[in-house]
């Protein structure tokens, strides 16, 4: 029987299935951060159990982690306390931790890639719902719960049902200044945010096959806007260039057999999918989202909705409810909309790529005068490399803030923050009402996008600045 | 885990699709290192205004609702983040069962360590039940009968047999994947044959 490289990935994974379905599933990589994992270690204390495979666990503070100088430590107690909490946990049970003063330090996702962590055919979890970044290398990468990060702890393996199988073919060549991250956006408009619901989404076609490693980690890594479980794309020659050599690579004949079972994850030729969607990139144009979910998108030359043209009354209530939120007018057009905040970062768009995508626009160039403008590297290695290339000048230049790495503004758990009706063109992935602080508005886009967005000081078009 | 077998309350309904965690628990009191005491701060911005004073019209904050143990919603209830501090704020308000027409993966899941029954029905029935919170009654859930009562009705609802067992016996679902120590074992000698890579130590 045909499989699908789900299939295959979850098969080998099996150690133990239940008539009804439920399955125990083996996690070959467990990542964890300060947020989710406090309340599950406690859980392994009290009831006297130990980390079944420490060495399988990777441990980095991200979310609640100052921006700025972090010489002086984190002024805010409770965030303190929770990456304190973490290290003396990590000290404790035996599992490497990246600390805040390292260089290796970075948001979870960007750090599992970049270190060789992450590798096809594997599970990979993590107490984070973007943890569908990883797939981009071929592997089944989900987010779980704190329970379930306790689960994983404790015996090295997690309850699982089997999720339905979703294909999501891009054929064809984007246009200049069109993204991956227009393409997930599309394709989130396109779905719903709960288009994926019990399903694991394979990306698919020769557009997907085209995209950087790093342009892939964008698409996955949204999938959870849509819904879905997960999200992955077979594995090939760049995935294996980009690991060669990676810290936690394997390495020597190990490395060899490696590239030679990954070589063969991939859907078989007839495999079946319950769902399947295809989507031609010549027709994606640069995306933004106007509401408060990320399936609220319209194309850069588009205008916002207006309510009194939907007849679905859940749907007309849920529109009038985000423009006021988001503080708009129906009808206005998406370039006429002014921001007061760029933020250029997140597990998103954080990484090396993304800055100079951003950096290439913003060459020569100044940000409007009104507009806030930063940039927070993915980790502690993105950023290095940024400056190596002097990327930092560019941005500096312009008259953007250059941080320290963390997640910062894409949750605002941090010091980094919207005020209220402050508006924000932002690479994050979430537009959430509150998510980026209260009263704050969020338009998702994609770098390029974000850079245009603060030299004219309103949504625009990047393909106008083109360089 | 506290079991769930069998629950009467009158019921809140909150009619807003896509509830996501962020507004079920926002950010801010994700710095706990704890999971109890989140209850005040369920649906924190929907609650309280920029002063911290109470919004008197959201449901939670009325009278009989503050007590309901019941929430009916829209659709993909618990959308975006993996935070198992959304249940945790609603087990801590009080609330031991859900009633919604979709939940996100995640939320769904985390419910179910929980002790919170997610129940799906479809919109109709949704909006039957709606109706006794508008009139202030009660309903009541039977989850070994998979039955929900309303006045002179029931609806029967579907869940997972395995889920159901743990939920209506509190099981510990770690000690029961230990159990399984030996099959974990051999799977990892398994690997280690066949994906020595994994093991990087
Ligand atoms: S960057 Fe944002 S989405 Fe990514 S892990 Fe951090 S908070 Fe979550």
């Amino acid at each position: 029987m045909p499989h699908t490289l789900y299939d295959k990935i979850w098969n080998d994974h099996l150690v133990h299935e239940q008539d009804d379905g439920t399955a125990l599933l083996f996690v070959d990589r467990h990542l964890i951060h300060e947020v989710t994992s406090p309340q599950a270690f406690e859980g392994l204390r009290n009831s006297k159990r130990k980390v079944r495979q420490p060495s399988l666990t990777l441990a980095v503070a991200d979310h609640n982690v100052p921006t700025t100088d972090r010489s002086k430590g984190i002024s805010d107690q409770e965030s303190k306390i929770q990456v304190e909490t973490l290290e003396a946990n990590c000290k404790e049970f035996g599992i490497k931790l990246f600390g805040m003063n390292d260089k290796r330090q970075g948001i979870v996702h960007v750090t599992g890639p970049e270190q060789g962590f992450t590798q096809p055919g594997t599970v990979i979890v993590c107490g984070d719902s973007h943890t569908a970044t990883h797939g981009a290398f071929g592997s089944l990468a989900f987010g779980i719960g704190t329970s379930e990060v306790e689960h994983v702890l404790a015996t090295q393996t997690l309850v699982q049902k089997k999720a339905k199988n979703f294909r999501i073919n891009v054929n064809g060549k984007l246009p200049l200044g069109v993204t991956s991250k227009d393409v997930i956006l599309q394709i989130i408009g396109k779905i719903g945010t709960a288009g994926g619901t019990g399903c694991v989404i394979e990306y698919a076609g020769d557009l997907i096959r085209s995209l950087s490693v790093e342009q892939r980690m964008t698409i996955c890594n949204m999938t959870i806007e849509g819904g879905a479980r997960a999200g992955l794309i077979e594995p090939d020659e760049k995935i294996f260039n980009y690991l060669k050599g990676r810290p936690m690579s394997p390495k020597g004949d190990t490395w060899d057999k490696a590239v030679e079972v990954w070589s063969n994850l991939n859907s078989d030729n007839d495999s079946h999918f319950d769902k399947e969607v295809s989507l031609t990139a010549e027709e994606i144009i640069p995306m933004v989202t106007w509401g408060t979910s990320p399936q609220d998108v319209i194309t850069i030359e588009g205008k916002v909705p207006n309510p009194n043209t939907e007849k679905d009354l859940d749907k007309k209530s849920s529109i009038e409810r985000s423009l006021k939120y988001m503080g708009l007018k129906p009808d206005t057009l998406a370039k006429d909309i002014k921001i007061d905040k760029v933020f250029i970062g997140s597990c998103t768009n954080g990484r090396i790529e993304d800055l100079r995508e951003a950096a290439k626009i913003l060459k020569n160039k100044k940000k409007a005068s009104h507009v806030h403008a930063m940039v927070v590297p993915g980790s502690g290695l993105v950023k290095q490399q940024a400056e190596q290339e002097g990327l930092d000048k560019i941005f500096i230049n312009s008259g953007f803030e250059w941080r320290e790495p963390g997640c910062s503004m894409c949750l605002a758990m941090n010091a980094d923050k919207l005020k209220p009706e402050e508006r924000c063109a932002s690479t994050s992935n979430r537009n959430f009402e509150g998510r980026q602080g209260r009263g704050g508005r969020t338009h998702l886009v994609s770098p390029g996008m974000a850079a245009a967005a603060a030299i004219s000081g309103n949504l625009d078009d990047v393909r106008k600045y083109q360089n | 885990m506290q079991k769930f077998i069998s629950l009467k309350s009158i019921p809140s309904y909150l009619p807003i699709v896509n509830i996501d965690t962020d507004m079920i628990i926002p950010k801010q009191f994700l710095k706990t290192i704890k999971r109890t005491g989140l209850g005040k701060n369920l649906f924190f911005e929907l609650r309280y205004d920029e002063t911290g004073k109470e919004i008197p019209d959201f449901i939670l904050n009325k009278k009989p609702f503050c007590n309901s143990n019941i929430l009916i919603t829209g659709k993909n209830f618990g959308c975006g983040s993996s935070r198992e501090h959304a249940p945790w704020a609603l087990l801590d308000f009080g609330i031991t069962c859900i009633i919604s027409s979709s939940y996100a993966d995640i939320f769904y899941n985390n419910c179910f360590k929980n002790g919170i029954l997610p129940i799906v029905l479809n919109e109709d029935k949704i909006k039957d039940l709606s109706e006794y919170s508008n009139r202030k009654e009660e309903i009541s859930v039977n989850l070994a009968d998979q039955k929900i009562i309303y006045g002179n009705n029931e609806i029967l609802f579907e869940i997972d047999p395995f889920k159901k067992k743990c939920l209506l016996e509190g099981l510990d679902d770690i000690a029961l994947s230990l159990e399984k120590s030996d099959k974990i074992k051999c799977f990892e000698n398994k690997i280690k044959n066949q994906r020595p890579w994994i093991f990087n130590d």
